[in-house]
């Protein structure tokens, strides 16, 4: 098995240096949709300004390099004990790099590792697949909008949100409204129906791996992606919580089974610097998305 | 565009109202969660402060000073010194249980953050004449880009380097002001609004 901790340095460099594509576009739109010379133009002209500055500097985006949550879709014969070792020393070298900020802190001590690494540090989701190659997907989570994620209990009477679609959009809009100034708007949101309380965070922050713009294939989680998406961006509550148009830059939704008694709905919030970053291993072959 | 050079004076900061843009220039001291609580617990509740180092060389930069609620990625060069290489704003509300104590303390002027801080916060700059000053929250290259200079560092191996106190030199850096010391936050009228709004979606008003 080769070694690709030199290829993941890479990974982490591009994903915490360089925003796709997808999620720079949808802001170039936001910034031209915002009144001319209003507050909320301004901080996305700044956020743009500074996304191709990072990108040609190769420095961090945002200096809350996050935690980094790895998707690994491995075939058959690879070890994911080597694996994980190499990502373990992947992220260090990054961090020797200031690509990454040294972000894990010891829960008891307080003392920071130094080296982004630690107990469940980083993140790493091992799912065997039927393909022939290896597929390792990253998304950084800074701090700031790790906090503002939030998980409700269907029925809450506060809402007035019963166990169906019309429920869930009643409190992910009350998200929303919590997470003003403390997320990094213009945002995205992921959104789990279901599952136990665990899969439901998983599976919310799965949805930040989705492009931009891309829509659930279920048609009635669609529906409410869009309609979920324009209500949000009608709250008002605009780029940095300034006020403006663009609240939140999409919303993604899936749903699991879950159990007759709970009916949680999970709402991760991704910040504006939604990084993520894939790389495909095939031979000796490494490329990068 | 209003120009700000600290060390700032009272009626420079009196006379800012929220929605103004500045631009700031000179010291800036990065303080975040574990600095806030060190300087309550060490120089704020102590009838003498503790520390007494560490408070002689804080003082002079927090009296008319500017706080930064920060944790950067910082490099080391090759002759030792330190260069910021990202630093955007961190969430602001985690430090309002000691803000408004750390600003009557040391009489610092200008909080700089994301998201806004609460009331007592508020009341604080409006009794001591203080303003909150909005960054763009992840704005961390850019941000970077207007530190000319890492002057200082206490207690970076004690706190790690996002917790520690950075002393930077900052230049032509533009700021929102969105609280200020009149009593007005920007954060409070959004709220509001927004939360109207919301109520009237879900069918709640």
């Amino acid at each position: 098995m080769q070694d690709l901790t030199e290829a993941l340095v890479e990974l982490f460099r591009r994903a915490a240096t360089d925003l796709p594509a997808d999620v720079e576009q949808v802001l170039r739109e936001a910034h031209n949709q915002e009144d001319e010379g209003s507050a909320a133009q301004s901080v996305l002209a700044s956020i743009l300004e500074n996304v191709t500055l990072a990108r040609e500097q190769s420095t961090p985006i945002c200096q809350d390099t996050g935690t980094p949550i790895f998707y690994v879709h491995y075939p058959l014969g690879w070890s994911t004990i080597a694996l994980r070792k190499q990502i373990r020393a992947a992220a260090a070298e990054a961090t020797r790099r200031s690509y990454l900020r040294p972000n894990a802190v010891d829960s008891l001590t307080g003392r920071n590792s130094g080296d982004n690494t630690g107990l469940e540090f980083p993140v790493i989701h091992f799912i065997e697949w039927e393909e022939d190659y290896l597929q390792i997907d990253v998304t950084l989570k800074g701090g700031g909008c790790e906090n503002v994620g939030i998980q409700y209990k269907l029925p809450d009477s506060e809402f007035k949100a019963g166990r169906d679609l019309e429920g869930v959009r009643k409190v992910v809009l009350d998200a929303v409204v919590k997470a003003q100034g403390q997320g990094c708007a213009p945002g995205i949101l992921g959104v789990a129906i279901g599952g136990d309380r665990g899969t439901g965070y998983e599976l919310s922050k799965e949805q930040f791996l989705r492009p931009i713009g891309t829509r659930s294939e279920n048609p009635d989680l669609a529906g409410l992606e869009e309609r979920l998406l324009e209500e949000s961006n009608a709250l008002g509550i605009g780029p940095m919580g300034f006020g403006g148009k663009t609240t939140v830059l999409d919303v993604q939704i899936d749903a699991a089974h879950r159990l007759p008694a709970s009916y949680f709905v999970t709402v991760s919030y991704m910040c504006w610097a939604c990084r993520r970053r894939r790389m495909t291993v095939r031979g000796e072959e490494v490329t990068y998305q | 565009m209003i120009e700000l050079q600290t060390p700032i004076t009272e009626d420079q900061v009196r006379a800012l109202r929220t929605g103004d843009v500045v631009k700031l220039s000179g010291l800036v001291v990065t303080a975040r969660d574990a600095a806030h609580k060190l300087m309550i617990e060490n120089f704020v509740q102590p009838a003498e402060p503790k520390l007494p180092d560490l408070y002689a060389r804080l003082r002079p930069l927090l009296d008319g000073g500017v706080i930064y609620h920060c944790g950067p990625v910082v490099a080391q060069n090759q002759d030792g010194s330190y260069r910021f290489v990202a630093a955007g704003p961190t969430t602001s509300s985690r430090e309002e249980p000691y803000e408004a104590d750390v600003i009557r303390h040391f009489h610092v002027r200008a909080v700089i953050g994301k998201g806004g801080m609460g009331a007592r916060t508020l009341a604080a700059c409006k009794e001591q004449g203080a303003v909150y000053l909005h960054a763009v929250g992840g704005a961390a290259s850019l941000i970077a880009a207007t530190v000319e200079e890492v002057a200082d560092v206490f207690l970076k191996d004690e706190l790690g380097v996002p917790e520690a106190f950075w002393v930077i030199r900052v230049k032509n850096w533009n700021l929102v002001v969105t609280m200020d010391a009149h009593g007005n936050s920007l954060h409070e009228t959004i709220h509001k609004t927004s939360e109207a709004r919301f109520k009237e979606l879900a069918g709640l008003a």
